[in-house]
């Protein structure tokens, strides 16, 4: 108990202005709270310490998650990143549900880094891999539960009736014998004091209340008249704004330097080398940017500086020729591509990308002798804690991260090496103060931990029905987790499972497959980027089956209903996608085409087709109709943001970006050359779902896979021409 | 020390006259709301408003701003026009990150304020400068659709 209390106290202590301002509308919480403390207990999965027999369902404690005031306002703990999927949204829907709670009365905190708050299946708190609804579906549905269970069972007691007799609604335990009610809030202390229950009923999904309705964000508010934190708009007092000038070449290290100008710059408090550069420590952003601009710096830039992309992607190709790991094998592709009635060839490339969220990179740091205490957007706590820890010579549990709202991840902020939050611990272990560092939007687009830049060959024959006979594919890059934490679990027979992955798991009924990788190595640190693997395997794969389909003379929807497997969710988001869209139906206006593409990713299916033209050379997607089978739908409204999110996060990278090198310089900096979409060029989007009673799969990641072969193969029904570059507008249309 | 009047209210600071608005905002005056995402006036992230018209903080040196009326998000809701603005915005449920929102309002307050009932392809042109990464454009255009709506609504409603 002792620590429990010492907890609390440090918890409710620790206030700090992103907390302030999520409890502003709540501050009486802080009074009544009963199923209301922090409370980290050990192990990722807490029991009741009390609880002798071990629950045949693990029980989560709810009073680390639900916290109930006595003015009736409930605040849930939230354990995933908001980054804009909406976490803060769906998963108070599912305790909500469970709790019987007025909806009404919810807010949201972001949880803080223990070993209760893990993801249920990473064994480590970190928000990625469109799992979180996944992940938290059952957990938050059994909190909520066993909440609404002591609720209720605090309330029977207090009239001294059955808890059978009892039922919770709104927010309120009635007993319909005698009328009489009482709210949660009025409740909350005498339920806290009660043993967690170690049987937990779930509802049936027929009286889900708020569970597949949709919802209003919670986040919306704030976030639509400036008071949503995000990391950049952490201030501490006495704290510097720290700029790095880090090396130009990827690897390259500090020779020399000479800050004699850059210390002349007024707000200037002190230039220091640190680990990945020369920091500047200013009072505030434009000193520290201005005196960073006139540091002189010469670098001894390493091998990286011989890295070209034109030289990088002709040896990836030649490398796409030879044998490499087998990812999968069926039957003899050489046979079959022998035996082959007619055969196609094909080599792609796909560059390196940046993610390039609205927010670039920034880290708050107050490290104190005995503690630290770190602000900022980050998708992995538990590994930015531990990494930090061992930076500042600390012990993990002296280390504590405050969420900030993510002005977008995209998986940027779950860098598995920790690099931001590491080198801005060693920028305040240089500076001794409290310091946030910020990366200029340069710093961002240049900083590396990209999407691998792929080279991928197929080829692929099919027999005299047309039926796909052998499919030979090789794919060439880099490994993103090999030397990382995440290597044991990804990395198999030297293949990176992220590497292959939409590729090796070709559905399509193929008696001769084929899948190699060649895992490559140079300086340039790669990292998972929205749909990972599949943001470049669904763009080769969808446009090859599209080719077979031409060269079988069939129609592309037809061609691949004929060959994916029966009865399977593939063919239920294809065939919906077809009908809402019209295809084969629908007179398209003049020069307008169709391209369709499906995949799964994250467990979800989504079909998608693209409505596009020409104008003037332009490529001009104008309509996009997706179908996904993501399992049950807990917010519609939430889906349809996503889908449309990936949408665009993919046509921005299928028409626009790239990031390339010469001489081991990144030759891109900004938005002016490096181009996501914009207001002009976004196409309507119509997001259909398939009714389904699946458990929950992903759906931030999912709609970005279909989007680029879809408009590559609308492109190739306008133009005759296969396109096997991304992005698409290097290209040029006759 | 230069003066400047932001959302109203008359406040001095001390900054160097070439800083960008943006930081002293930020930096000086902790008015978070408007965010940098560029530096280079390319995202509009950190759209304010000076004397009623868009601008991209990112590139105004302060010095320009002296003597001028400088609106940011914080102070968006003291006029009619703002507030219907942010109303529609949450009718609608139009931000995901919500990091560009800021801007996106208020270029969009600017665009209402000029033209209170604009065609498709005005808003597109108006809102061209604003980066959005999570795409929540389809709703920004459904929001100022409906913000004009009921801007002509009330007017004509007072006519009556």
């Amino acid at each position: 108990m002792k620590t429990q209390m010492k907890i609390q106290k440090k918890n409710l202590t620790e206030q700090n202005p992103s907390r302030r301002q999520f409890l502003k509308d709540s501050a009486a919480l802080m009074g009544g709270l009963v199923i209301g403390f922090y409370l980290p207990m050990k192990g990722g999965r807490a029991y009741a310490a009390d609880a002798q027999p071990k629950p045949a369902k693990p029980i989560y404690p709810p009073n680390a998650f639900i916290r109930i005031a006595a003015d009736d306002s409930i605040t849930i703990v939230v354990n995933k990143s908001e980054m804009g999927q909406g976490v803060y949204t769906s998963l108070p829907m599912l305790i909500a549900e469970e709790l019987e709670a007025d909806w009404s009365r919810i807010s949201v905190v972001s949880a803080p880094v223990a070993a209760v708050y893990n993801h249920t299946a990473f064994g480590m708190q970190m928000t990625g891999g469109s799992s979180s609804i996944p992940s938290s579906w059952e957990q938050m549905r059994r909190v909520g539960a066993s909440a609404r269970i002591m609720l209720i069972r605090a309330a029977a007691r207090q009239w001294g009736v059955p808890e059978s007799e009892c039922r919770a609604e709104n927010s309120q335990v009635i007993h319909a014998g005698s009328g009489k009610r009482s709210s949660y809030g009025a409740l909350a202390e005498a339920a806290a004091k009660l043993p967690l229950p170690d049987q937990v009923a779930l509802k049936s999904p027929k009286d889900f209340k708020i569970i597949g309705k949709p919802m209003k964000r919670l986040d919306t508010p704030a976030k639509i008249n400036g008071t949503a934190q995000f990391g950049l708009d952490v201030y501490l007092p006495g704290m510097l704004t720290v700029l790095i000038a880090r090396s130009p070449v990827f690897g390259g290290k500090v020779k020399r330097f000479d800050a004699t100008e850059a210390r002349k710059v007024s707000g200037v408090q002190g230039v220091y080398q640190v680990p990945t550069g020369i920091a500047v420590a200013a009072s505030g952003f434009w000193p520290a940017k201005t005196a960073r601009d006139l540091l002189a710096i010469d670098w001894d830039e390493g091998p990286g500086a011989a890295l070209s992309t034109p030289k990088m992607f002709a040896e990836f190709l030649e490398l796409a020729k030879t044998p490499g790991a087998v990812a999968r094998k069926d039957g003899d592709p050489v046979k079959g591509l022998k035996e082959a009635h007619k055969t196609v060839s094909a080599e792609y490339e796909v560059p390196y990308l940046a993610h390039a969220a609205m927010e670039p990179l920034n880290v708050v740091v107050d490290l104190k002798p005995d503690h630290c205490v770190i602000w900022t957007g980050t998708q992995s706590q538990t590994m930015d804690r531990n990494m930090a820890a061992q930076v500042a010579m600390l012990d993990p549990d002296q280390v504590e991260i405050h969420t900030t709202f993510l002005g977008g991840g995209f998986g940027r902020r779950a860098n598995p090496r920790s690099d931001f939050v590491i080198e801005a611990v060693q920028a305040a272990m240089a500076v001794g103060k409290p310091v946030k560092v910020v990366w200029t939007r340069e710093d961002d687009t240049q900083g590396g931990n990209y999407r691998p830049m792929w080279a991928d060959r197929i080829e692929a024959g099919i027999a005299k029905n047309g039926k796909p006979l052998a499919w030979a594919h090789t794919i060439v890059g880099q490994s993103i987790v090999a030397g990382t934490a995440f290597e044991g679990f990804l990395v198999h027979n030297g293949i990176d499972a992220t590497s292959v992955e939409g590729a090796a798991d070709i559905p399509y009924a193929i008696p001769n497959v084929q899948v190699d990788l060649h895992t490559t190595k140079n300086e340039v640190p790669v990292q998972w980027w929205r749909s990972v693997g599949h943001s470049h395997t669904a763009f080769v794969v969808e446009t090859m089956v599209d080719e077979l389909a031409h060269l079988a003379g069939k129609d592309p929807v037809a061609y691949r209903l004929s060959i994916l497997p029966a009865a399977s969710r593939y063919r239920g988001v294809l065939q919906l996608a077809a009908d809402k869209a019209g295809w084969g139906k629908k007179k398209l206006p003049a020069n307008h085409a169709y391209g369709v593409a499906v995949h799964k990713s994250f467990n979800s299916y989504v079909a998608e087709i693209a409505e596009v033209s020409l104008e003037n050379g332009k490529i001009r997607v104008h309509r996009v109709v997706a179908a996904v089978d993501c399992g049950m739908v807990v917010n519609p409204d939430g889906v349809e943001q996503q889908i449309e999110s990936a949408i665009v996060y993919g046509l921005s990278a299928a028409l626009h970006d790239a990031i390339t090198l010469e001489n081991g310089r990144v030759m891109q900096s900004n938005f002016n050359d490096y181009q996501p979409l914009r207001f002009s060029e976004m196409p309507q989007v119509e997001v259909h779902i398939v009714a389904s009673s699946e458990a929950p799969t992903g759906i931030g990641e999912p709609g970005l896979p279909p989007i680029a072969p879809a408009v590559a193969n609308a492109l190739f029904k306008l133009t005759g021409k296969r396109l096997r570059r991304m992005p698409f507008d290097r290209e040029t249309f006759v | 020390m230069i003066s400047l009047f932001i959302n109203g209210k008359k406040i001095k600071v001390d900054a160097d006259p070439g800083t960008p608005l943006l930081w002293v905002l930020r930096d000086h005056l902790q008015l978070t709301g408007t965010k940098y995402g560029c530096g280079i006036a390319q995202c509009g992230a950190c759209t304010v408003h000076l004397d009623g018209r868009a601008v991209r903080s990112c590139v105004t040196p302060v010095s320009m701003a002296s003597g001028k009326q400088v609106t940011t998000i914080e102070g968006l809701a003291e006029t009619a026009l703002g507030k219907t603005v942010q109303a529609a915005w949450q009718e609608v449920d139009v931000p995901q990150c919500g990091y560009c929102q800021s801007g996106q309002i208020m270029a969009a307050t600017a665009l209402l304020k000029e033209n209170p009932h604009p065609s498709e392809s005005q808003i597109a042109a108006a809102m061209d400068g604003i980066l959005c990464r999570c795409g929540t454009y389809n709703r920004i255009r459904s929001a100022i659709q409906m913000a004009a709506d009921q801007t002509v609504a009330k007017k004509n409603g007072g006519a009556a």
